[in-house]
């Protein structure tokens, strides 16, 4: 089936079977590689892209649900004024270890800093869940959101 | 994995130095065991470039595993040579055994064994900087001092940077190191500092950096269908099913030997994108031979150990004085059964490598923590010299220890090999669970002996582990206990003995080996010793130390009483423990261990609801790894981490065998912490003079522990199994 994809503000041609998730049509047709195999199947949240700005698992999208929505990976996050200030807060608090899970842990933060810009503790406890860090980054991770956000870290 | 704690003294640091490619000072070090200055270097520990135009770019010999090594050991280089960080590049290096030596990353070693050799190559290579500006102001280089990449002469005002000086330092006589000044710790400008991973800004960008992200011209992609049961073997496959499946390319029946470090029957399904060859392994229908660890199960082992810990144990480890003796006379014998299960690593990444096999030569891209073990693999099971095999360290996903084995290095070289082209293999998550060297699970029956007054007298665990008698090493990997845990040593009557069940499964290191299973069971059993003789947990762990003193020697696992003294007492102090007035509800929780030369003390505070249901609020950790922090960011870093792995081992990790398979395959059955549950972890390191090691793994041991004797402070019961069964913490 092919296809014109909206990623990262420019329109991609794919022609790929309509069950292809969007996570391996990103890494291995489009050499996008930011989003990451952590589990395969909506477990850990490694696979994090927006989809017309909502966190989604993208190794549970099959590409044909997907039509024109605008696509945002860890590579085009940055372009958004949010995105941009948490990245830099990644790295002011050096969060990462090995940074494995941290591309989708960043769009699972500029989603919540999207519609919740002052979150509390509880609301990025929501939002965070669902991303896994193995090497338990969390402290910083939660640091660094609040540091983004402009609320203070207790 | 439990490697050396210092090379060998007869080794010495050789320094090396010349003119760098494309001009500027090259200096490389090694350790050589020759007594002559002029032999070479047996390896390379640095390997550090200054550039014409001033950039330091420093070679990262070991592999990055989150651990943070490739920016930590450049740290030490650059700040004696006195450099700005931000003039400072790293390069990963390659795998060469002959340049660099042993290159790895496990058991926490690489602070101990570079802290002072990094720091020597540095106040070198400045001391050659110096001699070059001496040189050319004709002014004594005693005048001469350094200042961020800029060699100064006072009395003249004359300066040059290093850049400028680079190319005439590099003709210069190699200095002694004996002649080398070191910086005062005092006047540090980098080390200690909070320095961020080299890697971040490519991290938060998504660039390509970690093994999966790998592309080579040409490559296919390849899953790997193993047996189910550990070691099991190929019968048949409907290979051509599968074959006729949409962008398949081939389907190959790979035959593997009997070693399951190595590579193992499967069958190899290679597509023209990952996704399609997965999708087509659901078509693959094999017929295995599963051999005799089919009949191998969980309970079947709990059963045996069962069994076993009533008959007289088989391997003596260690014996002091007469336990069993000093049980019999004993006032109060306190007995109780511990166990803990095989668990899984689960780095997020799952196990990847690409491969390139040629007739003449074998090109490999790794994420591995032991390169040069998985070269030699590769070398021996495609039966071509090991010259001809190149190895790429990439960065890794994580690595606990798993990837100290390179299964899944020498698979992608056999699939590449059958298939005539460069193949990405990866391994989707239950393939990563399914076939992991696990922790091993391990069963303990303990007594102890106090006296009247509460002291403990006598203390004896007939520790049920695997492995088998007629082995040269009896337990399996990472089974084992050394007799030199705590208490060990401060008890007269001390004596751990072993009794082993054969096993099938393999096991391997995870993050602070053996450590990770033997603090819960030795640190929960000792609460329950002070309880039982109506003493503080503090108190009781206080009296067991003694005096400050060194137990053991160098060779045989020193123990210090007094540095763990002072991290306890720190922990008591910044937790308040004794003093906090908790809510009902609430407890708190002590433990200490000794692992990999760190010492560390952790407090956790947590509460239980009547449900049973647990929630961490918050944990305290002391350490003391020796006098220096070489970057305190990376460092709280390592530490939060590794309590937090250790609270999600606790809370909800199991592997279970049912008829010799792995039974869990995914996050959802076995659980890692996650943010909510992700409870503050505040760090304090407690600087004796001692000299610093690392912090990979110390951290962890002593948390499951804490919080197991904080469950017990809050509801009176007794977590004697992991991973905590919250329906027996119920209270309503
Ligand atoms: S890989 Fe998509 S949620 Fe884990
Ligand atoms: S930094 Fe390693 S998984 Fe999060």
């Amino acid at each position: 089936m092919a296809m014109k994809l909206n990623v990262n503000g420019s329109v991609r041609d794919v022609d790929v079977e309509p069950d292809m998730p969007l996570l391996w049509v990103l890494r291995d047709e489009l050499n996008i590689k930011g989003p990451k195999l952590g589990c395969g199947v909506g477990l850990c949240g490694a696979c994090t892209v927006h989809i017309d700005g909502v966190a989604r698992r993208s190794c549970m999208t099959p590409i044909s649900t997907v039509g024109a929505a605008k696509i945002t990976t860890i590579e085009g996050v940055g372009d958004s004024v949010i995105g941009k200030r948490l990245q830099k807060a990644w790295i002011d608090h050096d969060v990462a270890q090995c940074g494995y899970c941290q591309a989708g842990q960043i769009m699972s933060a500029t989603a919540l800093l999207q519609t919740h810009p002052k979150p509390t503790d509880a609301e990025i406890d929501g939002a965070m869940a669902g991303n896994i860090c193995r090497c338990a980054t969390y402290n910083r991770i939660r640091a660094a959101i609040k540091d983004a956000a402009g609320v203070a870290v207790a | 994995m439990n490697a050396p704690a210092n090379i060998a003294p007869s080794r010495r640091l050789f320094l090396k130095t010349g003119l760098a490619l494309g001009g500027g000072l090259f200096i490389g070090a090694g350790l050589t065991d020759a007594a002559s200055a002029d032999d070479a270097p047996a390896a390379l520990s640095a390997y550090v470039r200054i550039a014409p135009d001033g950039i330091v770019t420093i070679a990262s010999r070991n592999p990055e595993i989150g651990q943070g090594i490739k920016t930590s050991l450049p740290m030490l280089i650059a700040e004696e040579l006195d450099v700005d960080w931000k003039d400072v590049r790293i390069e990963q290096a390659r795998v060469d055994t002959k340049v660099f030596g042993f290159q790895y990353a496990g058991g926490s070693t690489a602070m101990a064994q570079n802290y002072d050799h990094m720091r020597q190559v540095g106040a070198a290579g400045r001391a050659m900087l110096i001699a070059a500006a001496a040189a050319k102001w004709g002014v004594p280089a005693s005048e001469c001092s350094t200042a961020a990449g800029v060699v100064l002469h006072k009395a003249s005002g004359k300066r040059a940077s290093y850049g400028t000086l680079a190319t005439a330092a590099a003709a210069l006589p190699t200095p002694d190191f004996a002649a080398v000044a070191l910086k005062d710790p005092k006047t540090f400008k980098i080390v200690g500092q909070r320095v961020g991973g080299i890697d971040n800004a490519s991290i938060v960008t998504g660039k390509p950096l970690y093994g999966i992200d790998v592309v080579v011209p040409g490559m296919v992609y390849a899953v790997f269908e193993k047996c189910p049961v550990f070691g099991g073997k190929v019968v048949s496959a409907n290979v051509d099913e599968v074959k006729a499946q949409r962008g398949v390319k081939g389907v190959y029946i790979i035959k593997g030997g009997p070693a399951l470090d190595g590579l193992l029957d499967g069958v190899a399904i290679v597509a023209d994108s990952w996704w399609r060859a997965d999708k087509a392994r659901k078509s693959l229908k094999v017929v295995w031979d599963e051999g005799p660890t089919a009949a191998q199960s969980s309970k079947g082992f709990a059963e045996q150990a069962a069994a076993l810990s009533k008959q007289p144990a088989t391997l003596p480890v260690r014996k002091d004085g007469d336990a069993k003796a000093a049980l019999a006379n004993a006032a109060h014998v306190i007995e109780a059964e511990y166990s803990y299960p095989f668990i899984a690593h689960a780095p997020l990444e799952p196990q990847n490598c690409t491969a390139d096999v040629r007739s003449d030569k074998v090109e490999i891209w790794a994420p591995t923590q032991m390169p040069a073990p998985g070269l030699s693999l590769v070398a021996k099971t495609l039966g071509v010299p090991e010259a001809n095999v190149t190895v790429h360290m990439v960065r890794c996903g994580g690595g606990f220890g798993r990837r100290l084995l390179n299964d899944y290095m020498v698979e992608a070289a056999a699939i590449s090999k059958a298939a005539g082209a460069p193949v990405k293999l990866l391994w989707n998550r239950a393939d990563d669970m399914h076939h992991d060297f696990y922790r091993p699970g391990g069963f303990h029956y303990l007594k102890g002996g106090l006296d009247a007054s509460g002291k403990l007298v006598a203390f004896h665990d007939h520790f049920v582990s695997f492995g088998a008698n007629n082995e040269a090493v009896k337990f399996v990997s990472s089974g084992g206990m050394t007799g030199t845990e705590f208490p060990s040593r401060v008890v007269d009557n001390y004596l751990i003995e072993a009794s082993l069940i054969p096993c099938g499964i393999p096991t391997g290191a995870l993050r602070a080996p053996q450590s990770n299973a033997l603090s819960f069971v030795l640190q929960s059993f000792i609460d329950e010793l002070a309880h039982a003789g109506g003493k503080d947990p503090v108190e009781f762990r206080r009296q067991l130390l003694g005096a400050p003193r060194v137990l053991g020697t160098p060779q045989t696992d020193p123990f210090d009483t007094g540095r763990m003294h002072g991290v306890l007492d720190l922990v008591v102090e910044k937790s308040g423990w004794g003093e906090a007035k908790l809510p009902v509800g609430t407890g708190m929780g002590v433990a200490f261990y000794y692992s990999h030369r760190g010492y560390f003390a952790e407090v956790v505070q947590a509460s239980v609801a009547a449900s049973g249901a647990i929630k961490v609020d918050k944990v305290w950790v002391a350490g003391d790894i020796g006098r220096q922090i070489v970057n305190m960011s990376g460092a709280e870093n390592q530490v939060q981490g590794a309590v937090l792995d250790g609270l999600a081992e606790a809370l909800g990790q199991e592997i279970t065998f049912a008829n010799g398979r792995a039974q869990e395959s995914n996050f959802d059955r076995f659980r890692l912490l996650r943010m909510p549950q992700a409870c503050p972890v505040e760090v304090h390191f407690l600087r004796s003079d001692n000299p610093t090691t690392g912090l990979g793994e110390p951290a962890l041991p002593p948390v499951a522990p804490a919080l197991c004797n904080a469950i017990f402070a809050v509801t009176g019961k007794r977590v004697r199994r992991l991973p905590i069964d919250v329906a027996q913490l119920k209270s309503v």
